[in-house]
């Protein structure tokens, strides 16, 4: 049986801006080739960049209040996600070992329920 | 022989019988019902079931089958009692085949020290699933609330099954990194026992013997690696000096003022040899090196006659695997026996930031400044290092210290 797992690109919140040009490059041209080989392997299924924490709403449905600005201030936040099927954890820790960009990834396991 | 005595040797035979079927059960158990949670928790039921039992009827010829049989029965009053019969529950009462001869032991001790888990979590998980220790035995051995223990157990067997660490045996190249995994959790283990961090004894041998054991379960389940044998034979090390370390009125006795006579020529001798079996494969590690510098100490016939070029030695070769500020100061002290005090003081003088808050810091600081004869100065060392100092023999160590 396989298990679904978000992997969270964890960064300083602002993206990596005090890079070069170069660096910048050469740096997406390694998470592009990340991606591409663990999509064409099947473990990824999906993701995205994100805009940096400070373009975050936060909304609170109980009360119907809108707040510009992440739920958590904090000096980290998440960059980015990807959707990961893999058989176990340590396939995944194995994965991201190998992320080219960001200094820390969070690993979460998805709740998947039958029928979806 | 007194009543207290005739119970603590029945508990501890019930407790080698818990240490050797209680993983082999579970670890079969994982393995037909693919739930460790649920293997792990039928048999603490049996466990604790057995210690009602036991003690009034007897330990039955075949302990291992009674426990397998009391948990298949637990789970089948779980089936009774639960709405939802799942297919996990039926798998495990419904086999009746014994327990296989295949030993499930090493991927269950894999999934236990995993490192996703915390290392408090590790080693009550550890303790209970591989060695059969209840809950309220870790507590004890930890001196922390049982239900704080039961929590950490609930929390990381409910992380093993949701976030879907496996349950198997390492493959060759992730081997190295976990298995220095489990060698940590096991010698952190050992020395809770061995050298209690916290409570009114300095030693807690059952804890440090379950710690020993578990190893020794380790080595033979990979035979071909080095490092769990230079564990095990830093264990026996420690373990032949325990009688000389502790005087009669249990205060803790330094290396250099131990009865040698009161040291265990036998254990020295195994773990002489655990440690040659270990070099032979020519795969040097921490815990090999460290072993051998304990032996260096144990085989030595005085304080005196201490072979602290050969300690040096093979303290610059830990380095290169465990670069430690510790490490570094054990260097520093075999060298000051070889360079004098000046040059280790010098040495020591680097690792001021990083071992402020280590009580051997302060006491070595301590003693090269009385021989260098600035006796103001290691006075206020040896204050610090009892000012950092929990456990209460390593105290009165360093407060007879301060006498002089």
């Amino acid at each position: 049986m396989k298990m679904k797992y978000m992997l969270m690109f964890v960064g300083d919140g602002e993206g990596p801006d005090s890079s070069s040009p170069d660096e910048l490059q050469a740096m997406y041209a390694r998470v592009g080739a990340w991606w591409e080989q663990h999509s064409a392997s099947g473990a990824l299924q999906g993701g995205h960049q994100l805009q940096p924490a400070s373009t975050a709403t936060t909304v609170e449905p109980a009360t119907g209040v809108v707040t510009d600005g992440p739920f958590l201030e904090a000096k980290e936040s998440i960059g980015g996600y990807g959707i990961v099927e893999a058989p176990d954890l340590d396939a995944v820790i194995a994965m991201a070992k190998t992320w080219p960009a960001s200094s820390k990834v969070e690993i979460r396991p998805i709740v998947v329920r039958d029928g979806m | 022989m007194t009543q207290t005595t005739t119970s603590e040797s029945a508990g501890a035979a019930v407790s080698r019988v818990f240490r050797e079927e209680a993983g082999r059960l579970i670890g079969s158990l994982v393995r037909r019902a693919g739930d460790f949670d649920l293997a792990e928790e039928l048999v603490q039921d049996a466990i604790v079931e057995a210690l009602e039992h036991w003690p009034v009827s007897g330990v039955p010829a075949n302990p291992g089958a009674w426990l397998q049989l009391t948990a298949r029965r637990k789970a089948l009053d779980r089936v009774r009692r639960s709405a939802l019969l799942t297919e996990k529950l039926r798998l495990v009462a419904a086999s009746e085949a014994p327990l296989e001869e295949s030993d499930d032991r090493l991927r269950l001790i894999f999934t236990c020290c995993h490192p996703a888990l915390a290392r408090e979590a590790q080693v009550a998980l550890t303790l209970r699933a591989v060695a059969g220790l209840t809950t309220a035995e870790i507590a004890h051995a930890f001196l922390a609330q049982e239900s704080a223990v039961a929590q950490r157990i609930v929390r990381a067997k409910r992380k093993i099954v949701r976030a879907g660490v496996a349950y198997r045996v390492p493959t060759a190249a992730e081997l190295p990194d976990r298995l220095e995994e489990v060698l940590a959790v096991l010698y952190l283990m050992f020395n809770e026992g061995y050298l209690a961090s916290s409570g009114p004894s300095a030693t807690r041998p059952r804890l440090a013997d379950d710690a020993e054991w578990l190893c020794g379960l380790l080595a033979n389940l990979v035979p071909a690696e080095p490092e769990p044998l230079g564990l095990l034979a830093l264990m026996r090390l420690h373990r032949a000096r325990a009688r000389a370390r502790v005087d009669r009125d249990g205060q803790l006795v330094l290396l250099q003022d131990q009865d040698r006579s009161l040291w265990g020529g036998p254990l020295i001798a195994e773990a002489g040899a655990l440690i040659e079996r270990a070099a032979a494969m020519r795969r040097p590690g921490a815990y090999q090196l460290e072993a051998a510098i304990a032996a260096v100490h144990a085989e030595s016939p005085s304080w005196e006659a201490t072979d602290w070029r050969q300690i040096s030695g093979l303290y610059v070769l830990l380095l290169r695997h465990r670069d430690t500020p510790v490490v570094r100061l054990n260097l520093a002290i075999a060298l000051s026996h070889v360079g004098g005090a000046a040059r280790s003081l010098a040495l020591l003088g680097e690792l001021a930031d990083a071992l402020d808050g280590y009580h051997l810091y302060h006491a070595t600081r301590g003693e090269l400044l009385k021989r260098l004869g600035r006796p103001g100065e290691a006075r206020a060392a040896h204050r610090r290092a009892l000012d950092l100092t929990s456990n209460p023999a390593e105290r009165s160590l360093l407060e007879r210290r301060l006498v002089f």
